[in-house]
């Protein structure tokens, strides 16, 4: 009954309101029996990082970088009028009055319907990201994993 | 009509609904009857298709001071 179809997805952006548009695809095709996977890249590695400060060894230019990046969902700014941060905050203090559901509990309600998440380990190497700055569950991979899992899927998306 | 289940999803938005229809109809037998109740917009469309590509079948569906029930029997 239950076809073994996949979808992925390319996560590129790291915008707070991009990376929910991703997510409710994602969960909601989880909850429509797909196999998804999730392809984070470059901007969109933000979206995975822990929200405390994780202290690792690093060279200057990584620890600049790391420093520039937002760390994790709720300090993403939004694509269009995000103003400094207040577009974000002002977007987020509507959503809440809407119960609409966060990135937060998006990416947890993610977790929790098995949808495979893969951080791109090459932009993790261009950004100074390393694996004990970003949330458990995650897999680690290249492009050949990520051609894979398309090759198999009826649904593609680049965000 | 008679269901197995009562789902309340009144008051949550999309994905909501579906994620979890999908997961108390996870709990159910073939032949029970999920009831939902659902006061996002988008639900009427969006369980007809959940159904429709989930293998289960979208037995009825009403409306009710603004409150959409659905009765969704599992393929």
């Amino acid at each position: 009954m239950e076809q073994q179809n996949k979808s992925t997805m390319v996560v590129f952006s790291g915008d707070l309101d991009k990376a929910m548009a991703s997510f409710i695809i994602a969960t909601g095709a989880a909850a429509m029996g797909k196999q998804v996977t999730m392809f984070f890249t470059f901007w969109g590695l933000n979206i995975l990082r822990k929200e405390e400060y994780v202290k690792v060894e690093k060279s200057f230019m990584d620890k600049m970088f790391a420093k520039m990046l937002p760390r994790g969902p709720e300090k993403l700014g939004i694509s269009k009028m995000n103003m400094g941060g207040l577009g974000a905050k002002f977007m987020k203090s509507t959503m809440k009055k809407k119960n609409i559901v966060t990135l937060k509990e998006l990416i947890e309600m993610a977790q929790d319907l098995d949808v495979k998440m893969v951080a791109c380990t090459m932009s993790m190497d261009v950004m100074g990201i390393t694996k004990e700055e970003l949330i458990d569950g995650l897999d680690y991979a290249g492009v050949a994993s990520y051609l894979a899992d398309a090759d198999e899927s009826k649904i593609n998306l680049f965000i | 009509m008679n269901s197995t289940q009562v789902l309340d999803t009144k008051g949550l938005s999309c994905p909501m609904p579906i994620v979890k229809t999908k997961k108390a109809m996870d709990t159910l037998n073939s032949g029970d009857i999920l009831e939902i109740l659902a006061t996002d917009k988008g639900a009427v469309n969006d369980l007809a298709a959940w159904s429709k590509s989930s293998g289960h079948e979208l037995l009825d569906h009403k409306e009710e001071d603004g409150v959409f029930k659905f009765w969704i029997k599992k393929g």
